[in-house]
């Protein structure tokens, strides 16, 4: 055949077509930014009772919250195939990372099936979150030993 | 008996496919090839049926599609000598449960979206070499099961590139008999053989598989002398709008145009509207073209003669994360119109 | 004006996500985990704090705001009881939205079923 690997590449770029990425960003900003408007409003809602650190932590709650009732509902899939990174980079895509495959390999058993796929896709967010905060919590404690 | 031309098996005397069945399910309702369908559901979970789980789900398809193939050719089970069958799932268990309820002597297939041309390849040698009266060949896919044995939880959300493929909820069945009957005759089969162009991207399946499809065609028409206005189409299974326009580039350079080729990817959804990205794909995929259009069109006489190239990408999860490129393969069926064998 | 800031501020972070999807071969799991490392890196050179002062749950609710959260807690918990912080801190002001996670995943499975995209 006249073809080689090199010149194969060139051709199968030129061939696919890009993403929309100017659509992709305005799904992603108008999504996104719409979640974060979300957040922020229960969390000014928490503030008349809690303070900073616990009203940060509730809102995360309650988006969690509201994003498995939308997975389980099927609507959290449906808008991410539009809205793309502006349901995956919130805390909401994060729990739809969990929510989805315990409600996806149920059929495999509660321990072998949910428990053990349960953090398949959110597992190295939370490992190397965990590394580089630790790597970051030596770093710090090396400072106030010199300062 | 056969005559063996390079990689190309010429029957003299064809064996048949004597019947066919499609089943699908709903996305492939809505697609243009909807009318040819022998069963379709709107509920591919299959609930009424107490199925559990979406792999059985696509057992339940393949079974469907071989119980009315042999409705269609008027037989029962017991009287078929071999099923050669094959889908995507790991260990090709679709299949293996299939056979299972059907208790007809098993052979089982894997050539990803390839079996089914690779089914009806050994199937119609066996035939024609008498070694077997009548053969099942048959392939599933599921969305579902694919999806989540291959991609993500189904209600994970994540955006689709537009080089992916939509795997297709479909299987197709054929039922292959020995020369002298009525059918629609094979007149050659050809192996393909593994080509690898370094392709990585596991959304870009057409463009992993187009060499693959190219290198058959050619050593088809090398081995035959054939050219390809001879047919009134030559299809490819799953290369989608990529790989086809890839495939249409490479066949023009090496100096053999296809004029009139068509992709099951691109036949079996309105890739504008139906929000396949790129096309369907998955071992059903061409199995649903080739028995909802092609061989109707055959025994019609719409088509005189045509190519069923159906192309497989032959990697696996653990291979794509080691980082492997992806192997594709092609493997072509000739059919001619019915009567004419 | 707090909410404008959350807007513009998480949508401008996920358009930086959205741009690495199309544009880079990274896949959505490889973004995710480069953002909560990111996150890390930003909150411990102390750009991220300020961010967090504008734009409120803009820059707290994506992913990089989670590192954030675990950079936060590593250093608060250094200050408190010296070395082992760095094992405590991070998950101990990560646990409520890691364990609401679990808790709502394990009650989506017990009512939920796997469905097709059609």
């Amino acid at each position: 055949m006249k073809l080689n690997r090199k010149s194969y590449a060139h051709m199968v770029a030129r061939a696919s077509p890009p993403s929309p990425a100017v659509r992709d960003c305005l799904w992603a900003f108008f999504v996104g930014g719409g979640i974060c408007l979300l957040g922020e409003v229960l969390r000014q809602l928490f503030l008349r009772w809690y303070d900073a650190t616990l009203a940060g932590t509730l809102t995360s709650i309650a988006l969690i919250f509201l994003s498995a009732v939308c997975t389980v509902l099927g609507w959290y899939q449906k808008l991410a195939a539009k809205a793309g990174a502006g349901t995956l980079v919130p805390i909401t895509g994060f729990a739809n990372s969990v929510v989805s495959p315990a409600v996806e390999f149920k059929a495999e058993g509660w321990v072998t099936g949910v428990g053990a796929r349960i953090f398949g896709i959110a597992g190295p967010v939370i490992a190397y979150g965990t590394a580089a905060s630790a790597v970051w919590g030596l770093f710090y404690w090396l400072l106030g030993k010199v300062g | 008996m056969a005559i063996r031309r390079q990689d190309t098996l010429l029957f003299e005397k064809p064996p048949v496919i004597a019947a066919w069945a499609a089943v699908g399910g709903k996305k492939e309702s809505e697609g243009p090839l909807a009318a040819g369908f022998d069963f379709l559901t709107q509920d591919a979970a299959f609930p009424d049926e107490a199925c559990a789980n979406w792999e059985q789900a696509e057992s339940l398809l393949q079974q469907k599609a071989a119980e009315l193939c042999l409705r269609k050719a008027g037989i029962s089970r017991k009287e078929v000598d071999l099923a050669l069958a094959g889908d995507l799932q790991a260990q090709c268990t679709a299949s293996n449960y299939t056979m299972r309820a059907l208790e007809i002597p098993f052979a089982g297939v894997y050539g990803a979206c390839s079996t089914m041309a690779e089914t009806l390849c050994l199937g119609a040698a066996l035939a024609a070499g008498g070694l077997v009266h009548q053969a099942l060949a048959l392939t599933s896919s599921h969305f579902c099961a694919a999806e989540r044995q291959f991609r993500t939880p189904l209600d994970y959300g994540a955006k689709r590139t537009p080089t992916a493929q939509w795997t297709a909820t479909a299987a197709g069945a054929c039922l292959l008999r020995g020369p002298g009957q009525t059918g629609v005759p094979v007149l050659s089969v050809t192996f393909g053989r593994v080509q690898d162009y370094a392709v990585r991207d596991i959304n870009n399946m057409g463009a992993a598989m187009m060499p693959a499809a190219a290198s058959t065609l050619l050593r088809f028409f090398s081995a035959t002398g054939a050219r390809p206005e001879q047919y009134d189409a030559i299809f490819t299974g799953d290369l989608g709008e990529v790989g086809s326009a890839l495939l249409q580039e490479q066949m023009a350079r090496e100096g053999v145009p296809l004029p009139n080729h068509r992709d099951c990817g691109c036949l079996l959804y309105d890739v504008a509207s139906q929000n396949v990205q790129a096309g369907g794909s998955g071992a059903g995929c061409s199995a649903a073209v080739l028995c909802s259009h092609i061989l109707p069109a055959l025994q019609a006489g719409q088509y005189r003669r045509v190519l069923f190239v159906a192309t497989g990408a032959l990697m696996s999860q653990t291979t794509y994360l080691q980082g492997e490129s992806i192997p594709g393969i092609a493997h072509c069926v000739e059919l001619t119109k019915e009567g004419t064998g | 004006m707090n909410y404008l800031w959350a807007f513009v501020i998480g949508g401008g972070i996920c358009v930086i996500g959205q741009l690495l999807i199309d544009y880079t071969s990274l896949t959505p799991a490889r973004i995710l985990t480069g953002y909560v490392v990111g996150g890390v890196i930003l909150s411990a050179v102390g750009l991220y704090k300020p961010l967090v002062d504008l734009a409120g749950a803009g820059a707290s609710v994506p992913l990089l705001g989670f590192g954030h959260l675990l950079a936060q807690g590593v250093q608060q918990a250094v200050d408190q009881c010296g070395l082992p912080g760095i094992f405590t801190g991070g998950l101990t002001a990560a646990s409520g939205g890691i364990a609401a996670s679990l808790l709502f995943a394990l009650l989506a499975a017990l009512v939920g079923k796997s469905r097709d995209q059609n």
